[in-house]
């Protein structure tokens, strides 16, 4: 599937076998972009496909209220931060961007909006100035994170020079246990390949779990692929992918449609095709997994133990994993349901979509969380994603169990707007990254789904989601 | 981009592996429109421990930065090489990094070389007192005393990085090849040729 889509997208191909690669979108946010429009504007070029281009703000918006009640801008308090947001607001219009605002229903993190927009498309190459663009594989995209100079290549020329990565397939079949979601099976699967074991290769997430995921699920894996190395993840468009797109504001209609989706369907990979790697996983070996230090591949399940550095033979993992200890203030052997946190982050490009806040909502309702955990804040992913947990009363499932409901952006992830765990605090989060400082300066990451975020709001530690039966137990499990 | 081809200096015997972009610049320094002065926030986290080799002043302002493996991993920010540029590093060695990363020292004209884990012990040791020489020409890396390791570099990488080349006027260029493209997608691919109008 993957040279399937690079090769349908090759512009040249040079000797040495680089190639010159068409890009079809491109999503551009605050953070990485002003330096490359500033170099636009220095050496008097221009952005050759605007149309293909659309830019969103996200990492620096504050989660509270952006208007006051009459519709002012409320100004952010954080001067460096009210510049960035400046200049994407002025460099969209200047180079006939389309831009969704601050204020725009449909504004929110840029690796929500693609999908939810139909921006993103099966098949299509997307990159964006964000190492979670991988997101977008779950759609059966080709989509990476690229460096601002490279943003500045694509505005300028819609093309990146390339060279063709290796192929990984991570194949995972068989049947999911009790409490296990698609952020479980990521996790898992970081653990087990390690954050450099898909360096230099596209991942196709295969097998039966994958295909009868949805594609929010599916959007939750790719995006992290990236912390397991790989540049981008991909699975493969079927009819679940079709029936997410169809109607989508942006994505192709009518006719259009017809000839896309007789496309798509040549895109999933051939039957017997090699890859150069592949690693195959059992369903069943995947527990309801945490993270325990400052890396992804740092995984544990839930029912298991911080683990002793001791027993890393590489003696430079046993000195990464001490020193991981040291940070996170856990000792070796503690069970991490004792672990207790005073932090609950649900949100991010990775679990903020309105399955994520369902599947949070389920265990938050008709409770309350512990009096132990001060701040615990839902984020939803978009505007949309907002507006439709509202209308299905999630919101009020979170502020009664006395969650903060806010507004979208990308918040707690990483330490860019006023979102921050305090030093030494702990944070059950549903985000990507636990590494060090990642949630502000000295805060310790441990990284969850959303059950087990909303789980851990409950007890005020982390805890086994399996364990806490729904309060309104009418419905089967 | 500056061209580059003979570095000799000191060197940061950093050795760490894993060595993610939040700790080559953490996010709070993002909150720039402009490339120049991320040293200062370079390594922060790192640089907050007392005896850290950053603020060694042996190693100060060494040209070339030795680390462990999967070196720049994590975020795209190219933040992380500009962060090294303002620190003027100009050459990291390590036995592996990150995708992302070595595409965004390459265009910042910074030289990644990955040698062994062998090779780069026997570096980190060398440079607690001495120095390197690195030599792009050559793609070799050697000391004062008889070590010479060669590296492997990709051509057009280090044609562009020898001659500090743009890669961008450069696919500039090939404008027509690019036009020729979005002609044959505008009838084959039509539905990726533009999102719908809002």
């Amino acid at each position: 599937m993957y040279e399937k889509i690079w090769d349908a997208h090759v512009v040249e191909r040079r000797d040495d076998g680089t190639c010159l690669i068409y890009i079809d979108r491109h999503l551009v946010h605050e953070v990485t972009s002003p330096q490359a429009f500033e170099a636009l504007r220095s050496t008097g070029r221009s952005v050759r496909r605007p149309d293909l281009t659309l830019a969103v703000p996200d990492h620096n918006l504050p989660t509270t209220a952006r208007r006051t009640p009459d519709g002012r801008r409320i100004p952010i308090a954080d001067p460096a931060s009210a510049t960035q947001l400046a200049a994407l607001e002025a460099n969209a219009p200047a180079f006939g961007i389309r831009y969704i605002g601050d204020a725009d229903r449909e504004q929110g993190i840029v690796h929500v909006v693609g999908p939810e927009q139909g921006f993103s498309l099966p098949g299509a190459t997307i990159v964006c100035g964000d190492s979670h663009t991988a997101a977008h594989g779950g759609l059966g995209a080709l989509a990476f994170g690229i460096g601002t100079s490279e943003v500045e290549h694509v505005l300028a020329t819609q093309t990146l020079l390339l060279k063709q990565s290796r192929t990984m397939e991570v194949v995972v079949e068989g049947q999911l246990g009790p409490g296990v979601t698609a952020k479980d099976v990521v996790l898992h699967i970081i653990g087990t390949i390690g954050t450099a074991g898909g360096t230099g290769h596209v991942i196709e997430f295969r097998g039966n779990v994958f295909r009868e995921m949805s594609v929010e699920a599916r959007i939750t894996v790719c995006n992290m692929a990236i912390e397991g190395g790989a540049r981008a993840g991909l699975i493969a468009p079927d009819d679940t992918t079709f029936r997410y797109l169809k109607n989508r504001p942006m994505a192709p209609a009518g006719e259009e449609w017809d000839r896309a989706l007789a496309w798509w369907k040549t895109l999933p990979t051939d039957e017997g095709a090699r890859f150069d790697r592949s690693v195959h996983i059992d369903a069943a070996d995947i527990p309801p997994t945490v993270t325990w230090g400052t890396s992804p591949e740092d995984t544990v399940p839930i029912d298991g133990a911080v683990p002793d550095p001791a027993s890393f033979a590489d003696p430079s993992k046993r000195a990464a994993a001490q020193a991981s200890l040291d940070y996170m203030g856990l000792t070796a052997g503690t069970p991490m349901t004792d672990v207790t946190v005073q932090n609950v982050f649900i949100g991010s490009c990775t679990n903020s979509r309105i399955e994520d806040l369902r599947a949070a909502a389920a265990v938050l309702k008709g409770r309350r969380k512990a009096d132990s955990v001060t701040w615990a804040i839902v984020v939803p992913g978009s505007g949309l994603v907002k507006e439709q947990a509202e209308e299905e009363g999630l919101d009020r499932i979170f502020t009664e169990a006395g969650l903060e409901w806010r507004e979208p952006g990308c918040s707690a992830c990483l330490g860019m707007n006023p979102d921050k765990v305090p030093a030494g605090e702990r944070c059950a989060s549903t985000s990507n990254r636990n590494f060090v400082g990642r949630q502000g300066p000295g805060a310790r990451t441990h990284l969850l789904s959303p059950a087990m975020a909303a789980a851990a709001a409950v007890t005020g530690r982390l805890t086994d989601v399996r364990d806490l039966a729904p309060v309104a137990a009418t419905e089967p499990a | 981009m500056e061209p580059i081809n003979e570095i000799a200096g000191r060197a940061i015997p950093y050795g760490a592996k894993n060595v993610d972009t939040d700790v080559i610049i953490p996010a709070h320094w993002l909150k720039t429109v402009s490339r120049e002065g991320l040293g200062k926030g370079a390594f922060e986290t790192v640089r907050a421990k007392p005896g850290n080799v950053f603020d060694d002043p042996r190693y100060e302002g060494a040209p070339i930065l030795i680390a462990g493996d999967n070196f720049g991993c994590g975020s795209s920010r190219e933040h992380a090489a500009w962060a090294l540029l303002d620190m003027d590093v100009r050459v990291v060695i390590a036995p592996s990094f990150s995708d992302i990363f070595s595409s965004n020292a390459f265009k910042n004209g910074i030289l990644a070389v990955a040698l062994p884990q062998e090779q780069i012990d026997r570096l980190l040791a060398v440079a607690v007192e001495g120095e390197l020489f690195v030599d792009l020409e050559n793609q070799t890396v050697g000391t004062e005393m008889q070590d010479r390791f060669h590296f492997d570099v990709d051509p057009f990488r280090k044609h562009c990085l020898l001659n500090g080349l743009d890669e961008i006027g450069l696919t500039m260029e090939r404008g027509d090849a690019i036009s020729a493209y979005e002609t044959r997608a505008a009838s084959q691919l039509s539905f990726l040729s533009g999102p719908r109008a809002a």
